[in-house]
């Protein structure tokens, strides 16, 4: 008997509560990017148009955000030319709403596949936020095309240095999905009339982030007695999505670091409390779902 | 030899009922009494064996309770026991699906576990984009695959649909790409389930063989779990044998498997399906062992919950993998049993002559019905072996595996 020898692998009823292994989920990282292949074919297999869809889509939505807030309901853009300003909102909020309805459900729609063998479950989430960006990347495409023609006819829209922190803000919408979406699929597992909740939130989420009407118009504004200025800001997306604008189309006026500072303070609790609601839920899920 | 598994007082609790109903009461007072009170888990201490004839009178119960066993490195170990006794359940723990409940494992050296064949396959995808993701669900580095990819598809004797999709594979080819991917893990610890009941018999064989290199020549650790004594008599070094949760045996296989059979006497130990209107009570075997040639007889006693018409009785004899041998039905003697009224008792008494099969263990269902309905099928009941006889066979190379008669002949 060789009592010496390491044990390599050792199962326990309950790991503490920040044990998560980095190891280990660097170890799975060639399962991540077969996971990412695989989001990628298996999405627009035996569709006729295939990845067409992911530019019909936003231009379909800004003709109607056209239509509804800027022809109905006649709110400014900022004096920069509607289909710009919306699609701009566009990109980034279906980017970030698509990785979050995703990632939500992450436990539930793969209770086959978990039921059966271990893998560091955040594997999937995390393939999920990156697979998506294939279609930001195709929409956003369809912006600079966009852009383009419009630069070309002459508009007052035009870039600013802050596009520099676009990769940043893009991380930062990925984080914030991802932090979301994981902590929701942690919850539902066991209360499933949550995921129902959250899709409504975030749809409704979609009209407290200035996406159809500049955060400039709520400038002075009150709600209840409350300033509806701070409280937009306090919406983590917000500072992202008009960096992205201010950056991108000089729009407005750029929001302020320190509420850029918020937003990414805000992204990395968020990341740390749900991997870590996460990893303690992969270990029971399966008695509950 | 080093320990390759230790087991130290592993239990696993289950809630009966539906999960949600009042969850959220007791999530709230567990945590009370744990973390404010700092006390231990009321819910803990609760909880009844699990005998799922038996009427639960607790909420929760014990799928495995107290589980405490090593497993030496190299050894090959069968998991067996009836249904629910708990045997999924450890290697669902073994292999991190779930946690337990309390107690823990230690394992020297990677666990590959192996609860279902093709776990993650892809319908739209080919065979081979689905090799990768499936080797790599499993814990295989892309290039450990990439250098195995030729001999996994040699295996799985799918050569001409490597690249297409998987949704146009008949299941049986799903299942032999599956097994590939699997067969070619190279964990130091191997969890299976019963994952060889699919496929044809040349696969299954082509598995069993797999298996075997796997844990005899590369000094691998195995635990199987299978219903199939054959196979795991076949294969397996040691048995362990669960009931209710709790370890009933542990010792070399033959003897825990001859104890858990010997342990189903009665009918209602086994697998059975039907409508109930016409039951077996009991059968009886005239031997358990048969000399090649010779008679065998079974008797079976039937009772007749409600009226019936037309009781047919027919026995399913199948070999050691499973495969079906023959089928034996009360018609072919022109015997008939035309009806019977609540209550009413019979003993029907079955002689087949001249047994040819070839010197192995077989099992044999019996099967109560008419044409149109199954009254009752008591599935592998009848068990019996067949021994050589010198009069027949007089070659000096032991009877192969592969056939499953004997033919006398006469030469010239």
């Amino acid at each position: 008997m060789n009592e010496t020898q390491e044990w390599t692998t050792v199962i326990k009823p309950k790991d503490k509560l920040l044990s998560v292994d980095f190891k280990e989920l660097w170890r799975y990282r060639d399962l991540y990017t077969l996971f990412v292949k695989r989001n990628i074919i298996t999405q627009y297999k035996q569709t006729v148009l295939g990845p067409l869809w992911f530019v019909i889509q936003p231009v379909l939505t800004v003709i109607m955000y056209m239509v509804v807030f800027g022809g109905i309901a006649g709110i400014a853009t900022d004096g920069i030319p509607q289909p710009l300003f919306y699609l701009a909102g566009t990109c980034m909020w279906h980017y970030f709403s698509d990785c979050l309805n995703r990632t939500s459900n992450t436990f539930v729609s793969n209770s086959g596949l978990f039921g059966k063998v271990y893998f560091p479950r955040l594997i999937t989430p995390l393939s999920t936020v990156t697979s998506n960006l294939l279609r930001f990347g195709i929409q956003l495409g369809l912006f600079v095309v966009v852009y383009a023609i419009y630069a070309i006819g002459g508009c007052n829209a035009h870039l600013t240095w802050y596009i520099l922190l676009f990769p940043l803000l893009v991380l930062m919408m990925a984080g914030l999905a991802l932090g979301f979406g994981i902590l929701i699929s942690s919850m539902t597992t066991k209360y499933r009339d949550l995921q129902i909740l959250f899709s409504f939130v975030v749809s409704l989420w979609m009209y407290a982030t200035p996406i159809v009407y500049p955060l400039s118009l709520v400038k002075g504004k009150m709600a209840a007695g409350f300033d509806l200025y701070t409280i937009m800001r306090l919406n983590p997306v917000t500072p992202v999505l008009e960096t992205f604008k201010y950056g991108a189309l000089g729009a407005g006026e750029f929001i302020g670091w320190g509420w850029l500072a918020y937003s990414f303070v805000f992204m990395v609790v968020l990341l740390a409390l749900g991997v870590v609601v996460f990893n303690k839920t992969q270990k029971s899920f399966m008695d509950t779902v | 030899m080093a320990t390759a598994i230790e087991f130290n007082n592993v239990s696993k609790q289950y809630r009966l009922g539906l999960v949600s109903t009042r969850t959220l009461s007791h999530d709230l007072n567990r945590w009370w009494t744990v973390n404010v009170r700092g006390k231990e888990d009321p819910y803990l201490k609760v909880g009844s064996i699990n005998d799922r004839s038996k009427k639960a009178d607790s909420e929760y119960v014990w799928a495995l309770r107290d589980i405490d066993f090593k497993v030496e490195q190299g050894d090959v170990i069968g998991i067996i026991g009836r249904n629910g006794a708990g045997k999924s359940t450890l290697l669902k723990i073994l292999s991190k699906v779930t946690g337990p409940t309390t107690g823990t494992i230690k394992a020297r050296g990677r666990i590959g576990s192996l609860l279902e064949v093709g776990t993650g396959f892809h319908s739209e995808m080919t065979g081979r984009e689905n090799i990768f993701l499936n080797g790599a669900i499993l814990g295989m580095s892309k290039a450990e695959i990439g250098r195995k990819l030729d001999e996994i598809v040699d295996f799985s004797g799918c050569e001409r649909y490597i690249d297409t999709p998987v949704k146009r594979y008949s299941s049986g080819m799903t299942v032999r790409l599956g097994f590939a991917v699997a067969a070619f893990l190279e964990p130091e610890i191997l969890v299976v389930d019963e994952v060889l009941a699919v496929g044809d018999a040349e696969f299954q064989k082509k598995a069993i063989g797999k298996m075997q290199d796997v844990s005899s020549s590369e000094g691998r650790t195995v635990l199987f779990v299978s219903h199939n004594m054959a196979s795991i008599q076949q294969l397996c070094r040691h048995g362990i044998l669960l009931k209710n949760g709790m370890v009933e045996m542990t010792g070399e296989v033959g003897e825990v498997v001859d104890y858990y059979l010997g342990g189903m006497k009665n009918v209602g130990d086994f697998n059975r399906r039907g409508n109930g209107a016409v039951r077996v009570r009991d059968f009886r075997l005239s031997s358990g062992t048969v000399t090649l040639g010779e008679d065998i007889t079974v008797e079976v006693d039937i009772e007749a919950v409600h009226d019936a018409d037309m009781v047919d009785i027919s026995f399913d004899i199948t070999d050691e993998l499973g495969k079906q041998i023959c089928h034996v039905s009360n018609y072919d003697d022109d015997y008939h049993i035309p009806h019977m009224s609540q209550g009413e008792k019979a003993t029907v008494r079955c002689r087949m002559l001249g047994v040819n099969f070839a010197p192995g263990c077989y099992n044999s269902s019996i099967w109560l019905g008419n044409p149109y309905t199954t009254f009752d099928m008591v599935y592998s009941c009848i068990r019996f072996r067949v021994t050589q006889n010198e009069t027949f066979i007089k070659r000096i190379t032991p009877y192969d595996r592969a056939s499953k008669v004997v033919l006398q002949s006469r030469w010239q």
